[in-house]
Formats: C-alpha cells, sequence, structure tokens
C-alpha cells in the first residue's frame, strides 16, 4: 500500500487521513456486443477510507451496480472492457491472475445482494455455507468453521442461531435471509463490504433492522463500506458519503450532510424534489421531465442535460469539469463557482 | 374525450353521500395442499384476507398500506373478482356485485386495475394502441371510435400518439409502459381505478411524473382511486383516507392527517417509525420492531399483532381487538385493546 499522500480525483482531503483503503482512478466499463457498445462506467474516481462508508446513490441504468461488480471483478470478461485503476488494500484488482482474484473474493472484499434467495444455494444448509466459505480462504478444520459459523450468526442477530445453522434459504424469512448473506460475507473478515441494495426487496420495518445492523457492524468490525442504493432515506441513515451517480459518472459527492442539505447538481436537486415525504400533500411533486440517456448513445456534453431546466449551449458542447466546494464537496455542473 | 365530473356523471345512482364501493367482511381463505399431487390431508390455512370491511366515498382516494403477506394485493384482487371471496360483500353505488346483483361485466366496465408490473400486465404482440383499444372493442365499440379513442388516452396520459401509437410494450421504458396501463384502465371509462403498487417499481424521478399524471387524471375524469402501496410516503401524498392491513386484518382506518399525524395502533406507529430519515442528524438507532412479518399461515391468536408488540398482555391473546372508534362516529378506527375503554388491558381507556 502506498505510505505517500496521494490526491486522487475528487478527494482533496487526504492529507491528515489514514491511507485509504479503496482507491478507483478514472473506471470505465462499457460492454460490447455485435449491435452496440454500452458505456455503463464512464470515468469514476473516488478513495475510500478505512471504516468510511460511502453510498452510490442513482437510478437504474445509472451504472452503480456495474462500478460496485467492477471493483470485485464480477463482470462477465468476453463481453466487459474494464479500464482505469482499481486499488483495494494494497491490491491492483483488474490485474490479479484467477487465483488471486478467488483469495482477493471473500477475503478482502465481499459483497451481498439484493436477493439473498438468488445468492444463497439453496441445496445447502446455512451452517454448511458459512463453514465452507472459512475453510475455503482459511483452511481450518470443519469444527473449528462450524463455531465460527454459530458466532457468526449470533453476529448478526438471528434469533436461536444455533437452530438456525441446520435451516435452509427457503426456511427463512426474508429479513433473516439477508442476514444470513451478511453472515456469510463477513465470514472471513473482509476489509472492504460491497452491498448492492441490500435492502431493497424487505418490508419497512425489516429494512430499518437491517440498516442499524450494517451500521454496527461497520463500527465492530471497522470495514470499509460501500453501499449502493436508489433511496434518498436509506443514504440518510447509513452513508458518511455519498456520490450521486447519473449515466456512468459521479456528479455530486460529498459527505451526506452536506449533499442533503445543499446538493448543488440539479439532477440531485431533481431528485429530492421527485422524492415524496411527509408536507408535500396536495401540492405536485416536482418531476425531472423525460428519462435518463440511452448509454449507448450518449451525448458529447453533459448527459443531464436534456433533462436540465437550466442547460445552455455550452452543457451541450462538453463535459462540465468537476468542481470542488470545501468541505469535500464536488459537482460536475458549470453553473457551480468553484 | 371530455372530462366528466363526478357529480354530473349519468351513472351515479345514489347521490354523493352514498359511497362508491362498500365492503363488508370480506374474506379469502388459501387452503394450502400437503404431499405429492395436492393429496392428503391439508397443511395450513393462509388467512390472505380475513373479515376487511371498508367504504371508499365517491371521488375519495382511499390507500391502503401494509408490509408483504398481509393482504392488500389479494383485496384488490378480489375487488376486482380476479379471484373469488369466500365470503363477504361488494357493494359497487349501492349495488350489490355478484348473482342477484350487477354482473361483473357491467361491474369491469366500471371498475378497472393497474398493477405493478408493467411489462407483464401487457400483450407483448400487441401494439399499444391495440392494447388500449381491446377493451372497447370487447364491449362493443366500433373499432375506429376505439382507436381514436385510444389515441386521445395516450396524449391524456402525456405519450405523443403519433410517436408512440404503433410501439410495442418492449419498446418502452418502464415509465412509459405504466402510462400505457392506466391510458388502458381509462379505456372504458371507468369511475373507480385499483392501483396495485402502480409506482413501486419505478425510478424516483418517474415515480414523481406518474404520481402527478394520477392526480391530473383524478381531477380530470372525476375518477375515485383505491391505492395499495407499501410506501408510507407515496400513500400520504395521494390518500385522502388510510387503511392499514396487517396479516389479513384492517388494524386501523381513519383520515390521512389522523393515521400520520396521531396513529393509534401500535403497528402503524412502528410502521410509521420505520422510515429511513433523509436527515443524517436524525438517524434512528433502535428498529422500532423486531422480527419479520409473521408467516400469514395460522397467525397467532387475538391480535394478530401481539407476537411483535411491546405492549401485548394477556387479553391480547385471548381476544381479538375490534375495529372501533373512540367515540361514536369516530372516523378514525383502530382494533387495538389499549384503546378500547373497558378491554381488560391496563393502558386502556376507563369507561367513560
Amino acid at each position: 500500500m502506498t505510505t505517500t499522500t496521494v490526491t486522487l480525483g475528487n478527494d482533496t482531503a487526504t492529507e491528515r487521513a489514514p491511507a485509504p483503503l479503496a482507491e478507483v482512478r478514472d473506471l470505465t466499463v462499457r460492454f460490447v456486443s455485435r449491435e452496440a457498445t454500452v458505456h455503463a462506467v464512464n470515468g469514476v474516481s473516488f478513495t475510500l477510507a478505512p471504516g468510511e462508508v460511502l453510498v452510490i446513490l442513482g437510478e437504474s441504468g445509472s451504472g452503480k451496480s456495474v462500478t460496485l461488480r467492477a471493483l470485485m471483478r464480477l463482470l462477465p470478461p468476453k463481453r466487459s472492457i474494464i479500464e482505469g485503476r482499481v486499488r483495494i488494500a494494497g491490491h491492483d484488482v483488474l490485474a490479479l491472475s484467477p487465483a488471486a482474484l478467488e483469495d482477493f473474493r471473500g477475503g478482502v472484499a465481499s459483497m451481498i445482494f439484493q436477493e439473498p434467495m438468488t445468492a444463497l444455494d439453496p441445496v445447502f444448509t446455512i451452517g454448511t455455507q458459512i463453514a465452507e466459505t472459512i475453510i475455503r480462504h482459511e483452511g481450518v478444520s470443519r469444527a473449528e468453521a462450524d463455531r465460527r459459523a454459530l458466532e457468526l450468526l449470533e453476529l448478526v442477530q438471528i434469533p436461536s442461531a444455533k437452530r438456525r445453522l441446520a435451516a435452509y434459504p427457503h426456511e427463512l424469512s426474508g429479513g433473516l435471509r439477508q442476514r444470513a448473506m451478511i453472515a456469510i460475507a463477513l465470514a472471513c473478515r473482509p476489509k472492504l463490504l460491497l452491498a448492492d441494495e441490500p435492502t431493497t426487496a424487505l418490508d419497512a420495518t425489516v429494512q430499518i433492522q437491517i440498516l442499524l445492523l450494517l451500521r454496527r457492524l461497520k463500527e465492530e468490525l471497522g470495514m470499509g463500506v460501500i453501499f449502493v442504493t436508489h433511496d434518498l432515506g436509506v443514504a440518510g441513515e447509513i452513508a458518511d458519503r455519498v456520490a450521486v451517480m447519473y449515466a456512468g459518472r459521479f456528479v455530486e459527492a460529498g459527505e451526506v450532510a452536506e449533499v442533503m442539505k445543499r446538493p448543488l447538481h440539479p439532477y440531485t436537486q431533481g431528485l429530492m424534489g421527485s422524492t415524496v415525504h411527509a408536507g408535500l400533500r396536495g401540492s405536485r411533486l416536482a418531476a425531472i421531465p423525460g428519462a435518463p440517456p440511452d448509454l449507448s448513445r450518449l451525448p458529447p456534453g453533459c448527459a443531464f442535460a436534456p433533462r436540465c431546466a437550466f442547460a445552455e449551449a455550452a452543457c451541450r458542447e462538453r463535459l462540465p469539469q468537476e468542481k470542488h466546494l470545501p468541505p469535500r464537496h464536488m459537482a460536475r455542473c458549470i453553473r457551480v463557482a468553484a | 374525450m371530455s372530462p366528466v365530473s363526478a357529480s354530473r356523471d349519468p351513472r351515479d345512482r345514489g347521490g354523493s353521500a352514498q359511497p362508491l364501493l362498500a365492503v363488508r367482511d370480506l374474506t379469502r381463505h388459501f387452503v394450502l395442499a400437503r404431499g405429492f399431487f395436492g393429496l392428503g390431508r391439508s397443511a395450513g390455512v393462509v388467512r390472505a384476507v380475513d373479515g376487511v370491511s371498508f367504504t371508499v366515498a365517491k371521488g375519495e382516494t382511499l390507500g391502503i398500506v401494509g408490509e408483504s403477506g398481509c393482504g392488500k394485493s389479494t383485496t384488490a384482487r378480489l375487488l376486482m373478482r380476479l379471484i373469488e371471496p369466500d365470503s363477504g360483500e361488494v357493494v359497487f353505488d349501492g349495488e350489490s356485485v355478484g348473482p342477484g346483483g350487477m354482473e361483473l361485466r357491467e361491474m369491469r366496465r366500471q371498475m378497472q386495475m393497474v398493477f405493478q408490473d408493467s411489462y407483464a400486465s401487457l400483450n407483448p404482440r400487441l401494439p399499444i394502441e391495440d392494447s388500449i383499444a381491446f377493451a372497447p372493442i370487447v364491449h362493443g365499440v366500433p373499432k375506429a371510435r376505439a382507436r381514436a379513442k385510444a389515441r386521445d388516452l395516450l396524449a391524456a396520459v402525456g405519450l405523443a400518439p403519433d410517436q408512440f401509437a404503433q410501439r410495442y410494450p418492449h419498446q418502452l421504458s418502464g415509465g412509459q409502459r405504466q402510462r400505457v396501463n392506466i391510458a388502458r384502465a381509462l379505456a372504458l371509462e371507468p369511475r373507480l381505478i385499483v392501483l396495485d403498487e402502480p409506482v413501486s417499481a419505478l425510478d424516483k424521478s418517474v415515480e414523481a411524473q406518474v404520481l402527478n399524471l394520477l392526480l391530473d387524471l383524478k381531477r380530470d375524469f372525476g375518477l375515485t382511486y383505491v391505492f395499495i402501496s407499501h410506501d408510507l410516503n407515496v400513500v400520504q401524498f395521494v390518500s385522502d383516507r388510510v387503511l392499514v392491513m396487517y396479516l389479513g386484518r384492517v388494524v386501523e382506518l381513519g383520515p390521512v392527517e389522523a393515521i400520520y399525524g396521531a396513529p393509534r395502533h401500535p403497528y402503524t406507529r412502528a410502521l410509521l417509525a420505520s422510515r429511513p430519515s433523509m436527515d443524517p442528524a436524525r438517524r434512528m438507532t433502535e428498529p422500532p420492531l423486531t422480527g419479520d412479518p409473521p408467516n400469514p399461515i395460522n397467525p397467532p391468536s387475538g391480535c394478530r399483532f401481539r407476537t411483535r408488540c411491546a405492549f401485548a398482555e394477556a387479553v391480547c391473546a385471548e381476544r381479538e381487538p375490534a375495529l372501533a372508534g373512540a367515540f361514536a362516529g369516530d372516523a378514525h378506527l383502530a382494533a387495538c385493546h389499549m384503546t378500547a375503554a373497558g378491554s381488560g388491558h391496563s393502558r386502556a381507556p376507563g369507561r367513560a
């Protein structure tokens, strides 16, 4: 890991911070097929400190999940082209050999998904799936792995954990399944947890339980977390920093309180205006007109310009630069005075 | 198509005081079969909807909220008779729906539905114009007129007819498809639309567009809505009155201000408190409820919420609380022993 201080992309406050856990620079992901090239991620740069929670906010097709998957190289290698630099806990992820990649996944970084039912193996018990992960990565005995599996279920607050070790995924409720998946992800004490909308499919009273659990686990284990969601409320509950993604780029990033209170980019402002909350009854919602752009035919300038009420000729000509405002607030919009 | 206001609707029978929809004791249980090919004894009964009663006034929006398995979607399907109720009655503008009363064909002219999955609810092989014109043609409208009206409706839901009429569902975005579904629901000029999670699958920016559209259409066409959603914020935004369901039962029903401002049932309070806050300075530290909603197969005795309720006492397991107001004529009803005078719960108010 680098010990010298590096100022990277949209992160200007690395001087006093510890060495970053993750550094991503100019990440691009393209999906290539005979018909078209889809530009899913178009130059994403960020750093993540150990123990920090970055929430990537965006709508479907914004590239948020693709970014997350690229960090673990989970994208289909034949159809996707990943470029840029990804360093996680000292590993150059894009250069890892297949064997090193297997150690990296689960050992250094692990991921939880929206649908635990599809992420868990239906024919093995929860206990077996956790124990297998531990044996694969740490080569411990089966008895030791079983003991750790029980500890993990207790860590994620599954009631009557001992009995649940012998349960199959379909025997658990949605909330317990999500907890079991978190337990598997944490089995080898990863330094970085990647979470892809893990609470979106859950009921309201269960979602908040899982968010609070993740917040507590992060504190106890000191992991960095990158959490992808479309829900501003989820970001408000869990984020240290927020990055708003549109058409494969971070259009705004900053500390959560700052972004929520003073959104700079018209897209972020629109997203907040179109989010229904108390006190809006009887009024019209300030909806953003139009729909997100086609990622196989991106406009040359600001991708949000066609939907933006403030767009001018300069927006359509070339991509707006990142503008940085103290404290650590970035927006890609020509209207922002840096 | 000229907008009609509810008061001048020639189909109106009972006047504005008569509810457009009255539901009494609606019940549907699903019996689970055990073993291969459904042989053997029954393995349990899902009490999906268990004695649900409510009314919807003309021109009103009734919101129905609850978590998965609470029976809100089954209620919607029972209203439309997409599934048959075991018992109970649905009365549309004073006339009972079913044998001896209003025929289903007539009921479906006046009551239409929009589903959550915008793709699955359109025929993938029909241009959207034909999908919208389909029901009117079935109901005897001449083809040319039905098509012309379909184009008018496309314009009414914000899709330029010349650009969109001949497109197929897969050529549209999720938000556009949901607009088509709304246009199709409007094609028979219904008086009531049942909206089952109509914006849940949409992105936030598109959700806002569709919610605005629904409010505009309601005003322009004099519609009445039953709006089902798991999203408490959306329900608060669109509803005049709100009904909260838990495991097949109504736990609270009342005007939207009362439900959100002064909820009486501990489940409603927990549900409202579970909403994540957009303000990081006001983060939650303890979850309002633990555990998941229980399985609706063989639900708990007495009050069904008692297994997750912090205030549960012996009486809650013994007797099921009745849905009742705090005083005679109260529009705000809750089914909780804590609000019922003389129920035997230590927190219940004394008899007046």
